[in-house]
C-alpha cells in the first residue's frame, strides 16, 4: 500500500513542534502567540507526554516560602549542581524567568498547591537552599501538561470564535511520528524545509512543509534497561538533529536517579519523587544506619549536616542548621546508593531503604505523598506508611543533549532548527537539580517558540522559503518501509533488549575505559543487525514497525553517550569514571560535541565551555570556586572574589 | 515463581475480528501490561496496545480485562488465579482501531466544548491568592489522567451511541464541576453543563467512580454538587444571586 508521491498527506505551516511535553507545548503557544500557524506532532495522544510522570515540582525562586530567596541564588544552586559545566547563560535566563513563568501557568488555570497567605506554596529539594519548588501533592507535572494543553484549547477556541476554525492557527496531531527531517539548500548551507512521518493509526505517510521546526521530543532513557522513562523517551529528536547535521552537547551525562523502584522485576525503575526525601523521607541500609552522613563530599561539606540530629532539626529550623545530606544533588546520593549495594549492605531485593513511615505520620503521608502512597501500594503491595521502600538508582534525565543558543534555542549548525527541554543540552551542565526541569521546560520551550517565530518572520521578509525536494520525500519514505519489505531478519523487541543489557551493563552509573570500548564495540555490531530488522504485519498501528523505526535514534544516541563518556577523562556528576574517579578543572572547560560522520557514526571533538562573566562569578565566594576553576582561570577573577 | 497463564486478546477492528489465544509466561510480580508486551515481543510483534508510562500516571493503557475497565499497566496479575484464563478487549465505548487501540477522540472534541479557566480581568499573573482549602475541591479532579475509563463505563456513553452529540460524559462534565468550583473562575457554568453537555443524562449510578484509578469521588464530589448547583439556580433566584455574591466575596478574601 505504498502510497505515491503525489497522494502523501501534504501540511504548511510556519512552526512545526515535535513533541508534546511541557516544552513543547509552551513553544507551539508561543509561536501561535507570535502569529505564526504552527503545527504540534505528538508520537501519543495529547497530555501523555513523559512531562506527565514528573512529580516532585518546579523551582521558581519566588520567595513565598523563604523571602531571602531570589534569582541569584537559585543561579548558585543550579551551577553548584551542575558542577560549574552548566551554560552560565541558560542558568541565568532559567533562574531569572522560571518564576514569572509559573505565574503564568497559575493565569491558565493550574492549581499548585498554596502557603498559609494564598501564594504558591514551595517546597525543599535537594541541592535548592530554599524552599523553592512549586507543586502539587507529588503530581505536579501532570498539572503542568494538563495546564498547557488546556491553554491550547483555549487558544483553539479563540480561533474558533474569531476565525471560525479551532484548527486555524494550531493543530495536534497526535500518535505522529516524525522519521527524518528535510533540508533545503546547498551541502554547506542548508535550512530547514518540513519534516517526514507517519501516522500510527494508519501507517500512512505525512509531510510538514515548514520554514521552522522546534525538537522538544525529551529524553532517552529507553536506551537503558532500568529507566524511570515512558515508552517515548527514546531520544527521536536527537537523532533526527544529528542526520540533519546538528550538532550534540556533553552526552556523557546522563543521570541517574536515586530512588527508583527495585521490586517488583516489572516495575523496576519506576520513579519515588524527591519530595520522600524533601520532606523528610531517610535513606538506611541493610544495618539500620543513615548511611548518607558518610558520602558528603568535600564541596559541598559547608552546607550540609554532619549529625542527624542537626539534620532532623533543619526540617523545622532551617534558618539555623543545615540541611541532611539525603538531599545531596541526586548524582552524590545515586553513587552513594551503589556503593552500600556493592559493599553488601543493600536490602534484599538489592536497592537500600528509604523510610518515611517512622518520620511522619500515616496521614501526612498520604497528604503530601498520594501518588508514592497509591504507587507503592497498587504495584508492590508496600504501605509506605508502615514499611520502608526499597529503592535503587534508574536512568532518568539526559543532561546533554542538541547544543542551542541559550537565548532563542536555535542550533547553530542547522538555520531554522530550534530545541528546548530535556532534548536541548547545557542548562543542567553535569547534573541536574530535582525541579530546574519543569522550570526549563517553560522557560526554554517559550524562548525556542519565540526564536522559531522570529526567524520565520525574518526569512519571510528575505522573500523565499525552503521548498522540500522530492527526491528526499522519496527517500525518506524508502527508508521507513526497509523493515516492512525485509523478510526473516532480526527481531526489533529483541534488538531493542540487547541495546538495553548493553548500556546498562557498559554504560550505566559507574563507568571505565575497557567497558566503554566493549558497548561501542556492541553498537557497533548491533547497528549492523539492524540494517536486518524485519516486521510482520502491515502498517498500521503496528508496534513492532514503530519500534524498529525508534531503534535508528536510540542507537545512534547510545553511541553519542558511549563515546562522549569515553573521551571525557574525569568524574563529574552524571559521569563518574572508575578509572578517573577525579573531578579536573581543566576538564570543566572542556564541551564536547557529537556529530554524524560521513560513514554514519558519531564523531566528537572539544570546544570550549563558554566563560562564566565576573558579575555571576561574583556570587561565589573564591574559596567555593577554588574547587571547580583551573589556578589560571582563578588568577582572572574579579575583585570580589579575591578575598 | 512463574507460570504459564492463558490469555485471549481480542484482535481486529471494529469491522471484523477474533479473539487469539496465548500461552504466556509469567513471574511474580508482573502486571497484565508486562503479559501484553510478552506476546509482542515473542508472539505477535504488530499486537496494537497504546502505553506511555507503565506507571499510572499517563491513563494510556485503558482497556477491559476480563469485562472490567482497567489501567493494563495498573492491574497484577497477582489478582488472578493462575488456572483462569485472561480476556483483554479493547474499550467498549469508542470505535476500535486495531486489537487493543481505540479511537478516542470523542473526548477532546467534548474538552473542546468546555469553556476555558476565565480569571477575573485586570488580575495580573503573580497576583493571584487563593486559600488552600479553597483549592482542594478543585485539585481533586485535576488529579484526572485522562484515561477515559468512567466515559467507557457509563452506560449513558457505552449503551447509546446515540447520546453521544449531547453528552459529554463524566470526564468533562467533572471538568465543569472543576472550573465551576475554581476559587477565581468567573464564568457561570451552570446552564452549559445542563443544556449543552447533558448533565440531567447523568443519573448517579457510580459507575464511573469506581472504576476511576485516581480515586476520585466523581459521583459525590463533582456530579451531584454540580447538579444541586444547577437545581439551585433554576429554581431559586435568590439562592443563586446568593451564590455569586459569595463567590466574590471568595474572590476578595
Amino acid at each position: 500500500m505504498t502510497e505515491t508521491q503525489q497522494d502523501i498527506e501534504r501540511h504548511q505551516y510556519d512552526v512545526v513542534v515535535i513533541g508534546a511535553g511541557g516544552a513543547g507545548l509552551r513553544a507551539a503557544i508561543e509561536a501561535r502567540s507570535q502569529g505564526k500557524r504552527t503545527a504540534i506532532i505528538c508520537k501519543s495522544l495529547f497530555g501523555k507526554a513523559h512531562t506527565v510522570m514528573a512529580e516532585g515540582g518546579m523551582a521558581a525562586a519566588m520567595g513565598n516560602v523563604n523571602s531571602h530567596d531570589n534569582w541569584q541564588v537559585h543561579f548558585r544552586d543550579t551551577m553548584r549542581g551542575g558542577k560549574f559545566m552548566n551554560n552560565w547563560r541558560m542558568a541565568e535566563l532559567h533562574a531569572q524567568e522560571s518564576p514569572a513563568r509559573a505565574w503564568e501557568l497559575e493565569s491558565w488555570g493550574a492549581l499548585f498547591d498554596r502557603t498559609p497567605d494564598g501564594k504558591i506554596s514551595q517546597r525543599n529539594f535537594g541541592g535548592h537552599e530554599y524552599p523553592r519548588l512549586a507543586h502539587v501533592g507529588d503530581r505536579t507535572g501532570l498539572e503542568m501538561i494538563r495546564t498547557l494543553q488546556q491553554e491550547v484549547v483555549a487558544l483553539q477556541q479563540a480561533d474558533a470564535r474569531d476565525l471560525g476554525d479551532y484548527e486555524a492557527m494550531i493543530k495536534v496531531f497526535p500518535e505522529c511520528t516524525i522519521t527524518q527531517l528535510l533540508l533545503d539548500g546547498p551541502e554547506d548551507d542548508r535550512r530547514i524545509a518540513g519534516a517526514f512521518g507517519y501516522w500510527r493509526e494508519s501507517g500512512s505517510f505525512v509531510l510538514f512543509e515548514a520554514p521552522a521546526v522546534v525538537i522538544s521530543t525529551g529524553g532517552i532513557g529507553k536506551s537503558f534497561k532500568v529507566t524511570s522513562n515512558s515508552w517515548e523517551g527514546t531520544g527521536d529528536g536527537l537523532g533526527l538533529a544529528l542526520r540533519a547535521g546538528a550538532t550534540l552537547l556533553n552526552m556523557e551525562f546522563v543521570q541517574f536517579h536515586p530512588t527508583g523502584m527495585v521490586w517488583p522485576l516489572s516495575v523496576k525503575g519506576i520513579l519515588v519523587t524527591e519530595s520522600v526525601r524533601g520532606d523528610g523521607g531517610v535513606l538506611k541500609n541493610s544495618e539500620g544506619r543513615r548511611f548518607m552522613f558518610d558520602y558528603i563530599p568535600d564541596v559541598f561539606k559547608a552546607q550540609y549536616a554532619t549529625t542527624e540530629e542537626e539534620g532532623d532539626r533543619w526540617y523545622t529550623d532551617p534558618e539555623n542548621n543545615r540541611r541532611p545530606p539525603e538531599l545531596l544533588p541526586r548524582d552524590e546520593v545515586a553513587r552513594a546508593i551503589n556503593s552500600e549495594v556493592k559493599a553488601g549492605r543493600g536490602s534484599p531485593h538489592g536497592g537500600v531503604f528509604l523510610d518515611v513511615a517512622s518520620r511522619l505520620s500515616a496521614e501526612v503521608i498520604r497528604k503530601k505523598l498520594p501518588s508514592m502512597y497509591h504507587q507503592f501500594m497498587e504495584l508492590a503491595g508496600v504501605d509506605i506508611t508502615k514499611e520502608a521502600m526499597e529503592v535503587g538508582p534508574t536512568c532518568h534525565y539526559v543532561m546533554g543533549g542538541i547544543e542551542v543558543d541559550p537565548d532563542n534555542g536555535a542550533t547553530p549548525a542547522v538555520p531554522g532548527l530550534f530545541s528546548a527541554g530535556e532534548a536541548a543540552g547545557g542548562m543542567h551542565g553535569s547534573n541536574r537539580l530535582g525541579g530546574n526541569s519543569l522550570s526549563d521546560l517553560v522557560v526554554f520551550g517559550r524562548r525556542a517558540g519565540l526564536g522559531a517565530a522570529h526567524y520565520v518572520t525574518e526569512l519571510d521578509a528575505e522573500g523565499s522559503r525552503p521548498r522540500v525536494a522530492e527526491a528526499d520525500i522519496a527517500r525518506a519514505q524508502q527508508a521507513d518501509l526497509v523493515p516492512l519489505e525485509t523478510d526473516a531478519g532480526e527481531n526489533p523487541y529483541e534488538l531493542h533488549q540487547d541495546l538495553q543489557q548493553t548500556m546498562n551493563d557498559l554504560v550505566g552509573i559507574i563507568r571505565n575505559a575497557d567497558e566503554l570500548r566493549r558497548a561501542l564495540e556492541r553498537i557497533a555490531e548491533l547497528k549492523q543487525r539492524a540494517k536486518r530488522i524485519s516486521v510482520t504485519g502491515g502498517r498500521r498501528y503496528n508496534p513492532g514497525w514503530h519500534v524498529a523505526l525508534d531503534l535508528k535514534n536510540m542507537l545512534l544516541v547510545s553511541e553519542s553517550i558511549a563515546r562522549a563518556a569515553l573521551e571525557r577523562q574525569e568524574s563529574r556528576g552524571g559521569h563518574t569514571r572508575d578509572d578517573f574517579p577525579k573531578m579536573d578543572p581543566k576538564w570543566r572547560r572542556v564541551n564536547l560535541i557529537c556529530s554524524l560522520a560521513a560513514d554514519g557514526g558519531i564523531s566528537i571533538r572539544r570546544q570550549p565551555l563558554p566563560q562564566i562573566p565576573d558579575r555571576l562569578l561574583a556570587l561565589f565566594d573564591r574559596v567555593e570556586l577554588t574547587k571547580y576553576l583551573t589556578a589560571e582561570e582563578l588568577s582572572h577573577l574579579p575583585e570580589e572574589n579575591q578575598q | 515463581m512463574t507460570y504459564d497463564a492463558t490469555f485471549r486478546v481480542w484482535r481486529g477492528d471494529d469491522e471484523e475480528g477474533e479473539f487469539a489465544d496465548y500461552t504466556v509466561p509469567v513471574n511474580e510480580g508482573e502486571v497484565v501490561l508486562d503479559i501484553i508486551h510478552r506476546i509482542q515481543a515473542t508472539q505477535q510483534p504488530d499486537l496494537a496496545v497504546r502505553w506511555n508510562c507503565k506507571a499510572g500516571k499517563c491513563g494510556s493503557c485503558s482497556a477491559e480485562v476480563n469485562g472490567k475497565p482497567r489501567l493494563l499497566c495498573m492491574t497484577r496479575m497477582s489478582t488472578f488465579l493462575d488456572t483462569e484464563t485472561i480476556t483483554v478487549t479493547p474499550l467498549r465505548t469508542f470505535p476500535i482501531i486495531k486489537d487493543l487501540v481505540t479511537d478516542v477522540s470523542f473526548n477532546y472534541e467534548k474538552a473542546r466544548k468546555v469553556p476555558s479557566f476565565t480569571p477575573p480581568p485586570g488580575l495580573e499573573p503573580g497576583d493571584y491568592r487563593m486559600q488552600q482549602i479553597d483549592v482542594e475541591r478543585s485539585q481533586e479532579f485535576r488529579k484526572c489522567i485522562e484515561c477515559f475509563l468512567c466515559q467507557n463505563t457509563c452506560h449513558v456513553l457505552r449503551d447509546h451511541e446515540e447520546n453521544k452529540p449531547k453528552f459529554s460524559g463524566p470526564r468533562f462534565l467533572m471538568r465543569i464541576a472543576e472550573l465551576d468550583m475554581h476559587p477565581l473562575d468567573t464564568l457561570d457554568r451552570k446552564k452549559a453543563a445542563q443544556d449543552e453537555h447533558g448533565l440531567g443524562y447523568c443519573n448517579i449510578t457510580k459507575c464511573c467512580t469506581e472504576v476511576c484509578p485516581e480515586h476520585i469521588k466523581i459521583t459525590d464530589n463533582a456530579l451531584i454538587p454540580l447538579k444541586e448547583r444547577v437545581i439551585d439556580e433554576k429554581y431559586d433566584p435568590l439562592l443563586a444571586l446568593g451564590r455569586v455574591f459569595r463567590k466574590d466575596k471568595a474572590k476578595k478574601g
